[in-house]
């Protein structure tokens, strides 16, 4: 009989399943995977040591770039934690716009992560469809901000302009249209018998590995974890919404399929909360402080003061006082944090991005184990890995 | 008026005491636990680096910190009122009770050739997390399966969250034509910084 022996292959960096730069180093017997060792650090741009040399407001772009798919979710760790620093709270209709549109992020997430994933086991038709929802969310984006991706829109403090009027009126007609079309998701994937073949039993995590090997957000809900900061420990006005928490029950690749498009129904609900609250609640969406926030452009045209204040606040910025805090959100992908150590000057003494899809690859390799190679695409897409903030 | 009385002492007492997870630790590792800070969002205790790997089995068998969201370096070189004497860098843990819905947050302290006890035993998460310590901070984990560099390029030298670490850093990548791969030479880039680090009440001139 001929000697068998192990195979090593390389997965990646370039390969349209890897979603992004990853290269995965696979040991395999066969066609069962014996080993993965992921290689990252493909995308590493060094954020956090630029971090070090930039201004708090200079720092607000970066967090669009961590994780590409979920923008607003990145800044509003970031607008969260110089807050708490700073001592002062957001007004609340700047509150409701964080909420929205950290919702309306999480559907854009979601949607790209359904797409993908499904495209990489070999359906088609969903990326179509979500991309086509993925459009909507992303003209308002724009038209709140001006970009399509990276918004820069979270700012501590507040948010950085008002609504313009007749948007809400757009995202209102929007979540009364979404429903059918996650259910359109739906009759494409979740009776499959091609896409439960591929996720049933796949990748199962137990309750217990899944909290130490620190998964968060929709992974650790996928097995069975009842844990949603939204509600355990509220921030901005989630503790005002009526939403639920969808759990999994075996925690393989389909339950967390099931948790994900629960939750953008969810999400779904909560921006028509914060929709009919919006329109007819206005008010400020940034602190009116002006050393810590810009002040209006008509001000600036009479008022010498808010002169030298907009001067210095986009030159100099705000001094955060001396101390260390760490703050996290319910990323769509997880528990995203940042943890600010300040030494009391304008720029962070050292920042630290905690991104959920770290944990998750780490976990890869757990995953992986014993299944087949065909899987492994299956199993990295379930823990919607995004390069941006793993490599950060 | 004696309920009000009662109410009044209770709210003294969690005024003044600490949570119980940080009573344990002081009975428990006693001169070990150098300082207790309660900070913004939760308590900070800073630890002797000896007893990290014990005082977290600790924490997640007796007061159930499941889950270690964060670990993370700090280089202590260039804060204000930092000496010598002080260890350079800081092992940062943030940990998470999932059952108990609070945070902790652990400090060592750490110079460049001190081992720190590693916590991958505890929280397997760790792993990837020391790693990217050691290779960001060249901070260096005993008992570690697996010390390797996680973010930076194969071969880099250097450790790049350093305060002595150019922003640019050292080397730059470009393509050689004769010989047809990239290669590496040294940076000639020159580091900019548009916006000077101040502190209130400095006058700048």
């Amino acid at each position: 009989m001929a000697e068998i022996k192990n195979y090593t292959l390389n997965f990646g960096p370039q390969h349209p399943a890897a979603h992004g730069v990853l290269r995965l180093v696979l040991e395999l017997d066969g066609e069962v995977v014996e080993k993965a060792d992921p290689h990252i650090g493909l995308l590493h741009r060094g954020t956090e040591k630029l971090f070090e040399y930039k201004t708090y407001l200079q720092n607000v772009p970066y967090f669009d770039r961590f994780d590409y798919v979920s923008m607003m979710a990145n800044e509003h760790a970031y607008a969260l934690a110089v807050e708490k620093m700073l001592g002062i709270e957001a007004p609340e209709r700047a509150q409701y716009i964080r909420v929205m549109y950290a919702e309306i992020t999480r559907i854009l997430n979601h949607c790209m992560w359904l797409g993908a994933v499904a495209l990489d086991i070999g359906a088609m038709t969903v990326f179509l469809y979500c991309f086509r929802e993925r459009e909507d969310l992303f003209d308002y984006y724009e038209e709140v901000s001006g970009a399509r991706m990276h918004a820069a829109y979270f700012r501590p403090g507040g948010v950085s302009k008002d609504l313009p009027e007749g948007l809400l009126e757009k995202i209102k007609g929007f979540t009364e249209r979404f429903p059918t079309y996650v259910d359109e998701y739906e009759t494409l994937l979740t009776e499959n018998r091609i896409w439960k073949q591929r996720n049933v039993d796949i990748a199962v995590v137990d309750k217990e590995t899944a909290l130490g090997m620190g998964f968060s957000g929709p992974m650790i809900r996928g097995s069975g974890v009842e844990w949603d900061l939204r509600k355990t420990q509220p921030y901005d006005v989630y503790d005002k919404m009526d939403f639920d928490i969808p759990i999994g029950a075996t925690g393989d690749c389909y339950d967390r399929y099931l948790v994900r498009v629960e939750e953008m129904r969810e999400s779904n609900r909560i921006i028509q909360q914060c929709v009919e609250w919006l329109a007819s609640n206005p008010g400020p969406v940034k602190v009116e402080d002006y050393k810590l926030t810009n002040p209006k452009r008509a001000e600036m045209k009479s008022d010498m003061e808010a002169l030298i204040h907009h001067f210095k606040y986009f030159q100099e910025g705000f001094h955060v006082p001396a101390g260390d805090v760490y703050q996290a959100v319910e990323h769509p992908k997880g528990e995203f944090a940042v943890y600010i150590v300040s030494d009391g000057s304008n720029k962070p003494y050292r920042m630290k991005v905690r991104a959920p899809g770290f944990a998750h690859l780490e976990a890869l390799d757990y995953m992986c184990r014993g299944h087949m190679i065909a899987d492994v695409v299956a199993i990295l897409g379930t823990q919607d890995i995004v390069f941006g903030e793993v490599d950060r | 008026m004696t309920d009000e009385k009662l109410q009044d002492d209770i709210g003294v007492a969690a005024a003044t005491d600490v949570s119980p997870e940080v009573k344990g630790l002081r009975e428990k590792f006693g001169d070990q636990v150098l300082s207790v800070v309660s900070a913004l969002d939760c308590e900070v205790v800073t630890l002797a680096r000896e007893a990290i790997a014990d005082a977290g089995h600790y924490l997640k068998n007796e007061h159930r910190y499941e889950q270690m969201m964060d670990l993370c370096g700090v280089d202590n070189s260039e804060l204000p009122g930092w000496s010598d004497a002080a260890p350079r860098f800081e092992v940062v843990y943030n940990l998470l009770s999932i059952s108990r819905n609070c945070r902790i947050r652990l400090k060592v302290g750490a110079n460049e050739r001190d081992l720190v006890d590693s916590v991958t035993e505890v929280w397997p998460t760790a792993n990837w997390f020391e790693r990217e310590a050691f290779d960001m901070y060249g901070i260096i984990f005993n008992n570690h399966p697996d010390l390797r560099r996680i973010l930076t390029d194969y071969g880099f030298e250097g450790y790049p969250l350093r305060k002595d670490f150019p922003m640019t850093g050292r080397v730059e990548m470009f393509f050689d034509d004769a010989q047809w791969r990239c290669v590496y030479r040294p940076n000639q880039l020159e580091e900019r910084i548009l916006i000077q680090r101040t502190w209130p009440g400095v006058d700048r001139g």
